[in-house]
């Protein structure tokens, strides 16, 4: 059985990497980050552009592995402006490629 | 077709069928006003926004539908942000719609500009700072929509001023915000949890606000009928089952009867139906129904598993689940586990002692209710009477109980209880108050005044704010601290200030026939009820214990008061 929120301590493990497709507009990002923050969750990278018309935008998100992430996940889903969101391995990629941008 | 965008606003709301709007204008929403002036819809002018917000949601909880209310920039949206962050906890659909200054002047500290995006994120299900008048077409409904479906929950609408006066051309209006289709559910989970229940020897419902949500209590009764399956509600879950039904086990949690809490450590099946697993309703999570499989359905899914990994969770109406499970759980009438409830509620009962004096705080909730009848609307403030009201008072039907469950907002009770006679003016709305709690939203009995509301405020005044009392006696060693009115208020006084009719209990020749008469006299009016500053309510669960170590009323003899409690609680840990 699964631990809960209230009935474990959260203990890391590894990286995790999401992807969120949202609306494009103001205020998406602040909805985003201040649901990881006020839960105390630090958000180690963030990727985003606008896809397609530019009605959209893709956020990719690099957080740490415990065991509150897919109650995060739930609340993320729940937001308005989150369209979906899905676990994305395949991100870390584009993280090594923005890494070069960092020194 | 033309209009400004406060026209625009007005005439969606209209047709949102908002006949009543609380609110206070300002400088940020004066164009709004205008608008309304020329509208059907009724204007309720609060005395301070929080008010207005408590005030619409009165009207929302009461009536099940959106409600609205206005405030202007800066201070008119702080003051608003409680009532908002209550209708987030409570999940009430509360739509607020603030005045914001001119497009050009935002990020420059304008007068009376705040962020109220940024501080309304938190603390919303959704929100909107408007761009355009254009833009109303879309966000107002989408706003009501958002309010209403799924899980309810509080949507605030910032509208800059210059937005309300841009004149915007468009083809037609839109359809009205609807509240989308639940989710849909698997017929594998249904067959599931009902074999679930039929192979259980001791299972409970535990039913909480999303019962009220989802308008299922006719079949939620049904079913524990049929199955034979005790009842047991969160604080707001009361009502949904009349507290005189043989299965109805009241309120668990923090200040259950015992043998509520005793029956929820002893079942085997626990079918959690729309509750959040609240830790006042909870105790110490990890100990709650130790024995039991749990079944959970929310509409919610972020709460399957947030505190209690469920054995099958659905994410669901909780009235579908309900009506699917209905034909396949077999009537039963489950003798050995309802002779072990009966024993349980036989010895160890609520105990209201003092409920034939009306000075006393079982006493007054007691002859209200008598007096009262059963079509009455009840709301509450925060606090020990709130707990009283919530043990003793013999709800009938859902949405009869308005109180503040979740953020535990003192100051809600007169507002809400505004907005709940507003909605349902044929109707009598009594709201139990303490003294502490009627002070933080007292400027609204002008309001009440105002709108000749049909309210009774039976205010139980101790003096003191009487949970903070009871804590510092119970849990540090008597240290009394800041729980003490220095200055005793003369609240009649106050009451016949506002316009309002008041009476004083402690002063009646005879308290009944003053309470009698002032219950049947239409109006508002204030009824001031001056009850021991020691009574405390019991049993309690400390917090963060499990619930099945209560502490008891302690005997009445002339046992050494202080302590009692201390010493009951050091002797179990």
């Amino acid at each position: 059985m699964q631990p809960t929120l209230s009935e474990s301590t959260a203990t890391v493990r590894t990286a995790a990497l999401l992807r969120l497709l949202v609306r494009n507009h103001p205020g998406v990002m602040s909805h985003i980050c201040g649901l990881f923050a006020r839960r105390a969750f630090n958000v180690e990278g963030i990727v985003c552009l606008p896809v397609g018309d530019a009605t959209r935008s893709v956020i990719l998100l690099v957080v740490k592995e415990d065991e509150r992430l897919e109650q995060l996940i739930r609340q993320l889903r729940k937001l308005e402006d989150v369209l979906d969101v899905r676990r994305a391995p395949e991100a870390q990629a584009a993280f090594a490629a923005v890494a070069r941008w960092m020194d | 077709m033309q209009a400004s965008g406060a026209q625009l606003l007005t005439t969606l709301l209209e047709r949102q069928a908002i006949d009543i709007i609380a609110g206070i204008p300002g400088g940020a929403n004066l164009p709004l006003y205008d608008a309304l002036r020329a509208s059907r819809i009724r204007h309720v002018l609060a005395r301070h926004e929080q008010g207005a917000g408590f005030i619409a949601q009165g009207i929302a909880r009461a009536s099940g539908r959106p409600a609205v209310c206005f405030g202007t920039s800066g201070p008119g949206a702080t003051n608003l942000l409680t009532a908002i962050a209550d209708a987030k906890l409570d999940s009430i659909p509360l739509v607020a719609i603030t005045g914001q200054v001119p497009r050009a002047m935002i990020g420059t500290d304008a007068f009376q500009e705040i962020d109220t995006y940024g501080l309304t994120v938190p603390i919303t299900k959704h929100n909107y700072l408007v761009r355009s008048a254009m833009e109303l077409l879309e966000v107002i409904p989408d706003a009501f929509r958002v309010a209403a479906s799924g899980r309810p929950g509080p949507v605030v609408v910032d509208v800059p001023k210059d937005v309300q006066n841009e004149t915007v051309e468009f083809d037609a209006l839109p359809a009205p915000g609807q509240a989308d289709p639940p989710p849909r559910f698997h017929a594998d989970d249904v067959a599931r949890v009902a074999a679930l229940i039929n192979a259980a020897q001791r299972p409970l419902f535990l039913i909480g606000a999303g019962v009220v949500v989802a308008n299922a209590s006719a079949v939620l009764r049904r079913l524990a009928e049929t199955a034979s399956i005790p009842v047991a509600a969160t604080l707001l879950g009361l009502g949904v089952m009349p507290a005189a039904h043989p299965l109805l086990l009241g309120m668990v949690g923090m200040h259950a009867a015992r043998y509520t809490n005793l029956v929820l450590e002893e079942c085997d099946l626990l079918v959690a139906l729309g509750i959040r697993f609240d830790d006042r309703a909870t105790g110490k999570a990890a100990a709650f129904c130790p024995q039991a499989k749990i079944v959970h359905v929310d509409i919610d899914a972020s709460e399957l598993g947030k505190i209690k990994q469920p054995f099958v969770g659905i994410e669901a109406d909780v009235g579908d689940i309900l009506r699917a499970l209905e034909p396949r759980v077999v009537a039963t009438p489950r003798c050995e586990w309802i002779r072990r409830v009966g024993q349980l509620r036989a010895a160890h009962p609520l105990a209201t002692p003092g409920d034939a004096d009306p000075l006393q705080p079982y006493g007054i909730i007691r002859h209200a209710a008598a007096l009262l009848g059963d079509d009455v609307i009840v709301s509450s403030d925060v606090g020990q009477h709130q707990m009283w009201v919530a043990q003793a008072f013999p709800f009938t039907w859902p949405r009869q109980w308005l109180t503040s469950g979740g953020l535990g907002t003192m100051g809600f009770g007169l507002p809400a209880a505004i907005g709940a006679a507003l909605a349902h003016p044929a109707k009598t709305v009594v709201c139990f108050t303490g003294d502490g709690s009627l002070l933080m939203n007292v400027q609204e009995l002008a309001t009440a005044a105002e709108e000749d509301v049909n309210i009774k405020v039976i205010l139980l005044n101790n003096g003191h704010l009487g949970l903070v009392r009871q804590q510092q006696q119970l849990f540090y060693g008597g240290r009394f601290h800041a729980s003490r009115f220095q200055t005793e208020p003369d609240f009649a006084a106050i009451a016949r200030g506002f316009n309002v009719a008041a009476h004083d209990l402690g002063a009646a020749d005879d308290p009944l026939a003053t309470l009698a008469g002032a219950l049947c006299t239409r109006g508002p009016c204030l009824i001031n009820v001056p009850i021991a500053a020691d009574a405390n309510v019991y049993p309690m669960v400390p917090p963060g214990a499990a619930n099945r170590d209560m502490i008891d009323l302690p005997p009445p003899p002339s046992l050494p008061r202080r302590g009692q409690g201390e010493v009951a609680l050091s002797a179990r840990e």
